[in-house]
C-alpha cells in the first residue's frame, strides 16, 4: 500500500493531477446540476405567479 | 422527411423532454467509464520503462486534454449552426459547452504542469502547444465573458457565436503544434494516423477514459441545455405545462 501511495517516488506530481482532474469532474457535476436546479426554481415562481388560475 | 429529425430538435420543448430522458443513458456509463479506468490506470498498467509509474498522469492528462479540444469543436460546430439557421437551441448548446470546456482546459494544464516538471525539469514553457492550449482557456473564458456583458440573449449569441467560430483556427494548430514546431511536448501517440505508437496494456485504459470523459461530456450537456432552454422560453406556454405535468 505505502509502496502504491509513494508512486516510484512520483506521489507528490500523480496525486495533484489525479485529484485536480477529480475535482473538475465533481464540480462539473454540482455546477450543471446547480444550473438545472436554479432554472428550475425560476420557472416555477414564474408559472406559480402568471398562470396560476389557468 | 430526411429532415424531420433536425427540426424536431430545434424545437425547445421535444429537445427539453430528450435531453431529460437520455441523461442516465450517458451518465451511468460514463461514471462506470471513469471510475474502471482511473482503476486500471492507478493499478493494472505497467510501469513505463522511461518515466516509471510518473507516466500514469496520462490518464488524466490526456482526457482532459481531449475534452478541451472536443468540447470547442462541438461548441463551435453548434455556434456555427445556431448562426446560419438562427436556430435557438443551437445557441444554447453552445453556451452550455463553455463553462465544461473550460474546466477540463484547466485540469488539461494543471495536470500538464504537473507531468512537465518531474520529465522536463519545468512547470511551464512557451512552447507552441503549451501557448496554444492556454489560448484555448481565453477563447472559452472570452467566449463566456462576451456573453455576459450583453442583456438580450440574441444578441448575445450572435456575438458569442463570431468568437466561437473564429476561435476554431486554434484547435488544428493545438493538435499539429508538436508537429508543426520544435517543442518539448511529446508528438500524438493515441490520436494520430495509423497505429497507436503505445502498448495495448497502456492503451486499454486511455481508451477507457477518452470514451468515459467523453459521455460525461454528454451527460452534462444534457443537463445544462435544459437549464439553458428554461432561461431562453421563460415566457413560453409549454415550460408551465411541462412543469405542472
Amino acid at each position: 500500500m505505502k509502496a502504491f501511495l509513494d508512486m516510484g517516488g512520483y506521489a507528490a506530481f500523480i496525486w495533484p493531477a489525479y485529484g485536480v482532474t477529480l475535482a473538475v469532474l465533481v464540480l462539473n457535476i454540482i455546477w450543471a446540476r446547480g444550473s438545472l436546479r436554479r432554472a428550475l426554481e425560476t420557472a416555477r415562481r414564474r408559472s406559480a405567479s402568471s398562470g396560476g388560475n389557468s | 422527411m430526411r429532415w424531420t429529425w433536425f427540426h424536431r430538435l430545434a424545437s425547445p420543448p421535444y429537445l427539453y423532454g430528450l435531453a431529460a430522458r437520455l441523461t442516465p443513458w450517458f451518465a451511468w456509463p460514463a461514471a462506470l467509464l471513469i471510475l474502471g479506468g482511473l482503476f486500471a490506470g492507478l493499478v493494472l498498467a505497467p510501469p513505463d520503462y522511461q518515466q516509471g509509474e510518473g507516466f500514469r498522469i496520462i490518464y488524466v492528462h490526456v482526457p482532459s486534454a481531449w475534452m478541451s479540444l472536443m468540447v470547442y469543436v462541438t461548441m463551435g460546430l453548434a455556434a456555427a449552426v445556431g448562426l446560419i439557421w438562427r436556430m435557438k437551441v443551437a445557441h444554447a448548446i453552445a453556451a452550455s459547452c463553455a463553462p465544461i470546456g473550460a474546466s477540463f482546459t484547466v485540469a488539461a494544464l494543471v495536470t500538464g504542469s504537473l507531468w512537465g516538471k518531474p520529465m522536463w525539469g519545468t512547470w511551464w514553457v512557451w512552447d507552441p502547444r503549451l501557448t496554444s492550449e492556454l489560448i484555448l482557456l481565453f477563447l472559452y473564458l472570452g467566449f463566456m465573458g462576451l456573453r455576459a456583458g450583453f442583456d438580450d440573449t440574441q444578441r448575445a449569441d450572435r456575438a458569442g457565436a463570431l468568437l466561437a467560430i473564429v476561435g476554431l483556427v486554434n484547435v488544428p494548430i493545438i493538435h499539429y503544434s508538436v508537429i508543426w514546431w520544435n517543442s518539448l511536448h511529446q508528438a500524438p501517440s493515441v490520436l494520430r494516423f495509423g497505429k497507436p505508437t503505445i502498448p495495448g496494456a497502456m492503451l486499454a485504459p486511455l481508451l477507457i477514459l477518452l470514451l468515459g470523459f467523453t459521455l460525461f461530456f454528454a451527460a452534462l450537456l444534457l443537463v445544462r441545455v435544459r437549464a439553458e432552454i428554461l432561461q431562453r422560453e421563460r415566457t413560453a406556454r409549454w415550460i408551465s405545462e411541462t412543469l405542472s405535468g
